[in-house]
């Protein structure tokens, strides 16, 4: 199979999506090589600590995106056009952070199987990880609500901006309250990071190819949104003229 | 390796998850290509 052929055969492809869909594949690819073949196991952690090559990408991600989704709806409320590209932009990278949130947990959930014995445990971060991706479900729902998509996007936007204020919360319960799951191994206050070589480099890997992914995800996305508009805008352009055209029988 | 179930579940899951995201939004595009016009699509 051709690896361009799933870009080239879209019609939401560009030379863009098409050289940033090669990349992440490769990355992907690479990463998936480095975190389970050439890596070592951590001192403490053992072999599991290959999970965390998927973990924190995929929650780096899902932050990324709430927050790419705040800034875009801030842009449509607050841009003198109110362009709704910006609205498309926030709708698609919400959606995007709420699939890599949830595997985010998911992961995070096998890996707490094999280091604290429960797939669960109602946890501070793990319960403000859910609290987020609940209100971020609920955010879809409210794009859903119907309206035109000036509505739609005036008050999913005002959400948005709520909604984005909930991950310092998550990011700081670690810290806030007493919680099983480890602190910060990177970003620390003091500076020090406690991961080095090989291990410390796929994970900077991973952070940057799950970037990537989320970028041309979302560039994709944002434009299957566009195409949803103009498909409903022309049935109602459709129904209205069919209308009219009945008024002017009867 | 110790917990390799895990461990390629993790993987396989991610993995799979975006591959099978990717694809239902082209699947979701092609269907709509048809009935939009060039003019609403800026990318193009």
């Amino acid at each position: 199979m051709n690896i361009f052929s799933l870009n080239s055969k879209s019609p939401t492809g560009t030379r863009t999506t098409r050289a940033l869909g090669v990349v992440a594949i490769l990355g992907m690819t690479l990463l998936g090589v480095l975190g389970i073949f050439l890596t070592g196991e951590d001192v403490v952690q053992g072999s599991t600590v290959r999970m965390m090559y998927m973990h924190v990408p995929t929650a780096w991600v899902a932050y990324l995106a709430f927050i790419v989704t705040a800034v875009a709806s801030g842009a449509y409320m607050w841009g003198k056009q109110h362009s709704l590209t910006f609205d498309r932009v926030a709708g698609a990278s919400a959606e995007v952070g709420v699939i890599f949130m949830a595997m985010s947990l998911v992961t995070g959930s096998l890996w707490g199987r094999l280091t604290w014995g429960t797939y669960w445990q109602w946890d501070p971060r793990l319960t403000t990880t859910v609290f987020l991706l609940v209100t971020y479900i609920g955010y879809l729902a409210v794009r859903g609500l119907g309206g035109t998509p000036q509505q739609r996007a005036k008050r999913s936007g005002v959400m948005a901006l709520l909604a984005v204020l909930e991950i310092p919360l998550v990011h700081f319960s670690v810290v806030l309250w007493r919680s099983l799951h480890q602190k910060a191994s990177v970003l620390r206050p003091n500076g020090d990071v406690t991961m080095d070589g090989l291990m410390l480099f796929t994970l900077m890997f991973g952070l940057v190819v799950f970037t990537i992914t989320f970028a041309w995800m979302v560039l994709h996305r944002q434009r299957v949104l566009t195409l949803i508009d103009a498909f409903n805008a022309s049935g109602i352009d459709a129904a209205v003229s069919e209308r009219r055209k009945e008024g002017q029988v009867s | 390796m110790k917990h390799a179930n895990f461990i390629i579940i993790s993987y396989v899951l991610t993995f799979g998850t975006i591959i099978g995201y990717s694809l239902r939004m082209f699947s979701r595009a092609r269907k709509l290509d048809d009935f939009v016009k060039d003019a609403d699509k800026p990318w193009t």
